[in-house]
């Protein structure tokens, strides 16, 4: 293994990391303040490395709403990996096997891609396992201390940090909002969307998780019909 | 159903998005319509899942409602994720605290 590949990949995810860490630990907070263990939300994000789709199914697994649900919210809102995989195995050529492949089909976030893709050189096997190195540790380590936080602290304290999650969320849809008026209208669909499953009766009962898929599709699906992306852009 | 069984469904579909275009289906994806409905899911989703959710969440409607608004200035302002999260929890905690609910 080129040890001096591997070295560039651990720096180049380093500011990954500590941003991962920051995300986790509200990832974590919020799991405990729901009710899972310190250990079960540590394992969460140990084998899914993922965070809309590990708060999807932190949902589906507190209203304890069915393996299908958990599945389906998987699919619709990780359905963007597939995407970023697809692009990545084109970049990546055929010299890369198989086995290399599969581990780093594992650390493929939407971080870890973009860094990947904007890489000048060639893609090696140990740059990429040295990429992802750094976000996975800070990813499976914020969420523990998280965790412990949101078990140690007092209850108003764990409320506060309850929240981080979803700033983190807001800092993240709105800046490219304000930059694409497609993404806004994306995001104005999906609220009113959901604010109509939580406020309208009927709806309302609708199991934890549909409500997300369902929304997450509508709002996609009809900006995805109004404004197609550009060529260069997907 | 036993929390190791879920955990085991998440991380499974979870891993099959990411694995099977890296080693079985290596075709771009030709459609238009589906490449862009993927350029919005990211967008669409975080926003269901934080709105109305973030006003439920905290231990009254109005904390809840300060630590939204706080997110959506600072974001708008392009501050970071770290910021913008530490400031929402800190919204929640003053107004908390405004409100005399108990530490």
């Amino acid at each position: 293994m080129n040890s001096k590949e591997y070295r560039t990949g651990v720096r180049t995810g380093l500011p990954v990391g500590l941003g991962y860490f920051s995300v986790s630990f509200g990832f974590g907070a919020m799991a405990v303040s729901k009710g899972l263990g310190v250990g079960h939300a540590t394992l969460i994000s140990a084998s899914n490395l993922t965070s809309a789709g590990q708060f999807a199914g932190l949902g589906v697994i507190v209203d304890n709403s069915g393996l299908w649900l958990m599945i389906l919210t998987q699919l619709i809102i990780n359905s963007r990996y597939a995407l970023m995989s697809l692009a990545l195995s084109q970049r990546m050529g055929e010299k890369i096997g198989v086995l290399p492949r599969l581990c780093i089909a594992f650390i493929n976030t939407d971080e870890v891609f973009a860094l990947a893709m904007a890489r000048q050189q060639e893609l090696t096997v140990p740059f990429l396992y040295g990429l992802g190195l750094l976000p996975i540790i800070g990813w499976v380590s914020g969420t523990l201390f998280g965790a412990l936080a949101g078990s140690i602290l007092p209850q108003s304290i764990r409320t506060a940090l309850g929240v981080m999650l979803y700033g983190m969320f807001v800092a993240i849809v709105i800046p490219p909002a304000k930059q694409e008026r497609p993404v806004a209208v994306a995001a104005l669909l999906a609220l009113i969307f959901s604010s109509l499953f939580t406020w309208v009766p009927a709806l309302s009962k609708a199991p934890t998780g549909t409500p997300i898929v369902i929304c997450t599709v509508a709002a996609a699906a009809l900006c995805a019909w109004l404004f197609p992306i550009k060529e260069e852009e997907a | 159903m036993n929390i190791y069984v879920y955990i085991a469904a998440m991380a499974l579909t979870t891993y099959l998005i990411r694995m099977l275009p890296l080693t079985v289906f290596r075709k771009p994806i030709k459609s238009r319509f589906f490449r862009s409905f993927l350029h919005y899911v990211p967008y669409a989703c975080l926003t269901a899942m934080t709105f109305p959710a973030i006003l439920g969440d905290t231990a009254s409607l109005l904390s809840g409602a300060a630590a939204l608004a706080v997110a959506v200035v600072l974001a708008y302002l392009n501050q970071s994720l770290i910021v913008v999260a530490v400031a929402s929890s800190a919204a929640v905690f003053l107004v908390e605290r405004l409100m005399g609910l108990p530490l």
